[in-house]
């Protein structure tokens, strides 16, 4: 099993360790809630060095980019990053992934750590004549979240990149307790926050330092678990449950990300053609009416039938009920529709609810 | 950390026992397992379990676990409290986080569980 180069950290901290896409990794430390609602109401401290990142280098690293990804990534200069998907041919999710705009000839693509080999495997596939040099050094690379809101006066401290101007998806290289990083204002909570990417062999003294001056803001280190739960409530997808090689960024309600006005890419004739027909089927949120908690895979009822799985399904620690997103028919996406989920050996009712179900107002 | 009086399963659940009334509950260890629970589906009063017959589920913000009765009997009394503070079962398992009451049926059940230095041993094994 792979170790990140916090392991000793998270042990020392009393985290329940999962094997998780091939990673130890902590699941837990004090409790999901607990971890929840710090992040929510301070900051939260995750290691997510078992993300993917694979860098695009050379001439036409831009137009290989533009290749694999609907969004724009011509909008990009130095500094900026793009939320995205890598596509198949079928205007289907390899995966979502980041964009970083390292500099014109350089990207940096961060994906899930589930999806790395896959997705590297299929990037090295479409280069075709593309003058570019391709790399994946995910195993060498560690990557610290820092979210919530109070995640800039418990960094700024550390770093001499300066944290209150940068906007929201931008990045910025500098020191972080004097190793080298990449600092980018982006995360996966619906918080603000920063994720601080480093090559350097010895980063644990980060995450120590961030956690102990992070302690009198209320900062917790937070494991998979919460990561889960947070992710779910600013509506953020994960790849296997919300999308995947059988869905489209129209159907998930990313239209936004699928730019059909720039050049040609993966899967655009096929998403052109569902934009003009309409597509069949949209990811909406919803919640339980009944009690009880709906999980992925758990069976979707609509009048009496049938209509599919839930996707992604979680007690929300914030709101203190049942939450998730469903794949319904186009017709029945309506805020309000009411819906049947089988749990067990028992019906309940639920009802589609605007997303995202968690907005921060800071 | 587990009662000598109590009685013990596999799959982690305790019995009390007093006079022909057996408490059923989850052990410290299960609930250390399972994390924050948030629901407990409980089952009605009047129902008849079986050996091993499930009372009822536990759902914890990341799973689901079914609970099963260690001994038969008819179902007396339901933890109500857990319907508005689930965390019992984590704060206090062995205590306020009791599941259901049984009118036991068969008090030679209790022979086939484990005492809690045996149920101590388990862990032990499973740890390893």
């Amino acid at each position: 099993m792979k170790q990140t180069r916090f392991n000793a950290s998270h042990r020392k901290l009393g985290a329940k360790m999962i094997e998780f896409c091939g990673w130890d990794m902590p699941v837990e430390y004090k409790g999901i809630i607990d971890e929840h609602i710090a992040c929510r109401t301070a900051a939260g401290l995750f290691d997510v060095s078992h993300m993917g990142e694979i860098h695009v280098t050379g001439r036409d690293a831009l137009a290989f980019v533009q290749h694999i990804s609907p969004n724009d990534a011509a909008r990009l200069s130095p500094g900026m990053v793009q939320y995205t998907a890598l596509m198949t041919a079928k205007g289907t999710y390899v995966d979502d992934m980041l964009v970083y705009c390292i500099h014109p000839e350089f990207y940096l693509l961060v994906v899930n750590a589930a999806n790395t080999d896959k997705d590297y495997a299929y990037i090295v596939a479409q280069k075709g004549a593309f003058q570019i040099g391709l790399d994946n050094p995910s195993d060498r690379t560690s990557q610290l979240a820092l979210q919530g809101r109070k995640a800039i006066p418990i960094l700024q401290p550390m770093t001499d990149v300066v944290l209150a101007p940068m906007k929201s998806f931008t990045c910025a290289f500098g020191k972080v307790l004097g190793k080298e990083c990449l600092v980018s204002r982006t995360g996966y909570t619906g918080e603000d926050g920063f994720e601080i990417y480093t090559l350097d062999h010895e980063p644990g003294p980060i995450w120590d330092a961030i956690i102990e001056s992070g302690k009198p803001h209320g900062l917790q280190p937070v494991g998979l678990g919460a990561r889960d739960t947070l992710r779910l409530e600013a509506r953020l997808p994960l790849y296997g449950n919300d999308i995947d090689d059988t869905t489209t960024p129209l159907e998930a309600d990313f239209k936004w990300i699928v730019k059909f006005k720039k050049s040609e890419f993966l899967g655009r004739d096929v998403l052109v053609r569902q934009n003009e027909q309409g597509i069949s089927r949209k990811l909406v949120g919803f919640e339980l009416v009944d009690r009880g908690i709906a999980r992925p895979h758990y069976p979707v009822y609509l009048g009496g039938v049938q209509a599919g799985q839930i996707a992604s399904g979680t007690f929300s620690p914030l709101f203190k009920k049942s939450i998730g997103l469903v794949y319904l028919p186009i017709g029945q996406t309506a805020v309000g529709t009411e819906f049947e989920i089988g749990i067990r050996d028992k019906r309940v009712r639920a009802k589609v609810v605007p997303t995202p179900f968690y907005k921060r107002d800071y | 950390m587990y009662p000598n009086n109590y009685h013990y399963t596999k799959d982690h659940e305790w019995v009390a026992v007093s006079g022909d009334t057996a408490t059923v509950g989850i052990t410290d260890y299960a609930q250390n397992h399972l994390g924050d629970v948030v629901y407990i589906e409980l089952p009605a009063v009047g129902k008849h379990l079986d050996v091993h017959q499930t009372i009822g589920s536990i759902e914890s913000v990341k799973a689901v676990s079914e609970v099963f009765s260690p001994v038969s009997g008819e179902v007396v009394e339901a933890n109500a409290d857990l319907n508005n503070s689930p965390e019992a079962v984590n704060q206090d398992p062995h205590g306020k986080g009791w599941i259901i009451r049984l009118k036991m049926k068969n008090k030679g059940d209790l022979q086939a569980l484990m005492s809690a230095a045996d149920y101590e041993k388990y862990l032990e094994g499973l740890e390893a």
